[in-house]
């Protein structure tokens, strides 16, 4: 390691010119650490990772797909059937969708809880959501492709959305599909961009580890480091715990891609894409219902399109919208109860959104969907004027060392 | 400690909730009556049943070969479940398919062949149409996998044909107590007396839809097999990467902890 710095050896010729192998040793190895990093740490790298074992599986799965109405379903097939390991590679990238998503609804409600969107991690905050945001749209043109009944009627609903815009909107459907209506340009398109937007993620990850960097990872105690005493390097410590984390949550992976693949997909995506035969219920993977909630209680289609773009970009104001100076929830009685509310609430959008749309269904949406926003709005700025927050530690070194961490739920 | 049971307690959670919204998927037809049956390619373990699978093929080509077609299936894919190459090559030869076109231009018929798949009983769509009252009847490649509650659905519809409420329209369909609705286009396809098993199994309907389920979970899923297999070894070297890791995160950890 001492070649990269003196110069030396091939390595130490390369990093002269082009520091790439400095930067590595620096991001993986020497970057300071907060010591008391808790699980919910671990769940940053493993979306990284994630991200990795989709764009993979992905790039294998593209080299056998055809794009087009005729051909998709039965290519689909023939990678099950006859391109060796086709199956598993399909399975891992259909169920890789949702870890991924699980691993950064973890992410994000660990960044709520400790603060982490906080100054001075707010453009840090931002590329996380951009981050989200471009998933979703990979995601849900990814359940495009494999051109079942699903695949079609969402992406029929999804793109009518865009004809509630006021004025343009038939015109804007219309230039979405490349026609008259869901068809072939539309798959060959979003064949194209479901290719293209991973590539933008990774740009995306980057410029979020950059911005991580700059003023180092949040910590359970949501305080500064004072001094090196309250650091570890990254290697060896947070390297074999992402790796134990990583292999934790990569057996609960392989358990369900060999044993129930097709547990969190939808039967009726087994069904051929047939535009004139509606599926009885029309629900989204499972990681867009809290959205999907949000957008079916209010009952005007343009107000619906708005809540439901507003449920996530109201997340790019929270660095304002929270009052606080304090943090991590550990030290806040009255928000911590929030945080947990908030996540109910989640949990029973989702719910929502996986059901039909009727009878005691909408106004539980409705409710939850008030709440949601409210929490926000309403409860956030006041919770961080009125609340008292419990004493802070002097620094992390003498809370890690002098008596076992509080910072849990 | 407290660390392992939040982990614990989130994946709790999901779990919750994803069965919840499931349960909410299938609960959907709630005028279908489905049972819950066991079958061979249930649970960690569980395998298709070759001898019954071979059983099926023959009670989908006498039977359900008349209207439903097998499209995603080669006739070579049979060797999975036991099949010789030549009692495949046999199989095969008995359907006739549209060769490539000749020097001539013309286009004549020749015996199908391994690699060939399993022949519609339809020439396209429409013909399909025609001939059932104008709905095509549903490609049994997938099926076991394209209706929610899979095997135990078909099991339950298979044997789901009563005797009409007195009340029901029926107007060109069937009663059938497991299909959506209760009124299925199909009339009632298997009643025990069948086939003659080539095997000398004797025949009868829990026999014949037994079979016929383990053919089409089959065709849906043809790497169950070599799935759960290569599954349970992935698994067990995953624990124990995961174990050697956590003993390695303690040891390496316990520098500065103390």
């Amino acid at each position: 390691m001492s070649n990269i710095k003196n110069g030396k050896g091939v390595i130490g010729w390369i990093d002269y010119r082009l520091p790439i192998f400095s930067t590595l040793q620096h991001t993986l190895i020497d970057y300071p650490t907060p010591r008391n990093l808790n699980y919910w740490w671990n769940f940053g790298s493993l979306a990284g990772i994630f991200l990795m074992i989709q764009i993979i599986t992905g790039i294998v799965l593209a080299m056998h797909y055809t794009p087009s109405v005729e051909g998709a379903f039965a290519s689909i097939e023939h990678i099950m059937r006859d391109v060796n390991y086709g199956w598993l590679i399909r399975y891992i990238h259909m169920n890789g969708a949702s870890f991924f998503f699980i691993v950064v609804y973890i992410h994000i409600f660990r960044g709520l809880y400790y603060g982490s969107y906080k100054s001075p991690r707010e453009v840090l905050w931002w590329l996380g959501l951009i981050i989200l945001l471009l998933m979703m749209a990979t995601a849900f043109m990814g359940y495009v492709l494999p051109w079942g009944q699903m695949s079609f009627w969402g992406a029929t609903v999804i793109t009518n959305l865009f004809s509630a815009v006021p004025v343009v909107g038939t015109a804007v459907v219309e230039w979405l599909w490349g026609g008259f209506a869901v068809d072939n340009a539309l798959l060959n398109r979003f064949f194209a961009l479901h290719y293209l937007f991973p590539f933008l993620i990774v740009g995306v990850v980057i410029l979020h580890i950059v911005a991580l960097h700059t003023h180092g990872s949040n910590n359970p105690l949501g305080i500064d480091r004072k001094g090196p005493q309250d650091s570890i390097p990254f290697h060896p410590y947070y390297t074999i715990k992402d790796l134990f984390g990583l292999s934790f949550v990569l057996t609960i992976f392989a358990a369900v891609v060999f044993y129930a693949p097709d547990f969190l997909g939808h039967p009726d995506n087994y069904i051929p894409a047939d535009p004139l035969k509606t599926p009885a219920h029309i629900v989204p993977e499972w990681y867009f219902l809290p959205f999907y909630a949000i957008l079916r209680a209010v009952p005007d289609k343009l107000g619906g399109v708005i809540a439901m773009i507003s449920a996530i970009l109201i997340l790019f104001a929270l660095p304002w919208l929270d009052t606080s100076k304090v943090r991590s929830a550990t030290f806040r009685p009255i928000y911590k109860k929030f945080f947990w509310f908030l996540f109910i609430d989640v949990i029973i959008l989702t719910w929502v959104g996986g059901s039909p749309a009727e009878g005691h269904f909408i106004l539980i949406g409705q409710l939850a969907t008030i709440y949601y926003f409210a929490h926000f709005i309403i409860f956030m700025p006041i919770i961080g004027i009125i609340e008292t927050p419990k004493p802070l530690p002097n620094s992390i070194s003498e809370s890690v060392l002098n008596k076992p961490i509080k910072d849990g739920t | 400690m407290k660390n392992y049971y939040q982990i614990i307690k989130i994946f709790f959670i999901s779990f919750i909730l994803i069965n919840a919204f499931l349960s909410n998927v299938f609960a959907a037809g709630s005028d279908a009556k489905i049972t819950k049956m066991n079958f061979s390619f249930d649970g960690i373990f569980g395998v298709i049943d070759k001898a019954s699978a071979r059983r099926g093929l023959q009670v989908y080509n006498e039977i359900c070969a008349g209207c439903h077609s097998l499209e995603h299936v080669s006739y070579r894919n049979l060797i999975d479940i036991g099949f010789s190459n030549e009692q495949v090559k046999e199989f095969a030869s008995q359907f006739e398919v549209m060769a490539e076109p000749d020097s001539d231009g013309e286009i004549s018929m020749r015996p199908a062949i391994p690699s060939d798949r399993f022949v519609s009983p339809y020439q396209n769509d429409n013909q399909a149409k025609a001939m059932n009252n104008g709905a095509i009847p549903p490609d049994l490649s997938l099926i076991i996998k394209a209706r929610a509650g899979g095997a135990s659905y078909f099991y339950s519809l298979l044997k789901g044909y009563e005797e009409a409420p007195e009340d029901k329209e029926l107007s060109n369909g069937y009663y059938n107590i497991a299909y959506p609705g209760n009124v299925i286009a199909m009339p009632q396809p298997l009643y025990g007396d069948d086939v003659e098993y080539l095997d000398g199994t004797e025949a009868s309907m829990e026999q014949e839809i037994v079979d016929l389920i383990s053919f089409l979970a089959w065709t849906a899923q043809p790497e169950l097999n070599d799935r759960k297999s290569m599954g349970f070894r992935v698994f067990l070297f995953l624990v124990f990467m995961t174990t050697v890791l956590f003993i390695s995160y303690r040891k390496i950890w316990k520098k500065i902890k103390s």
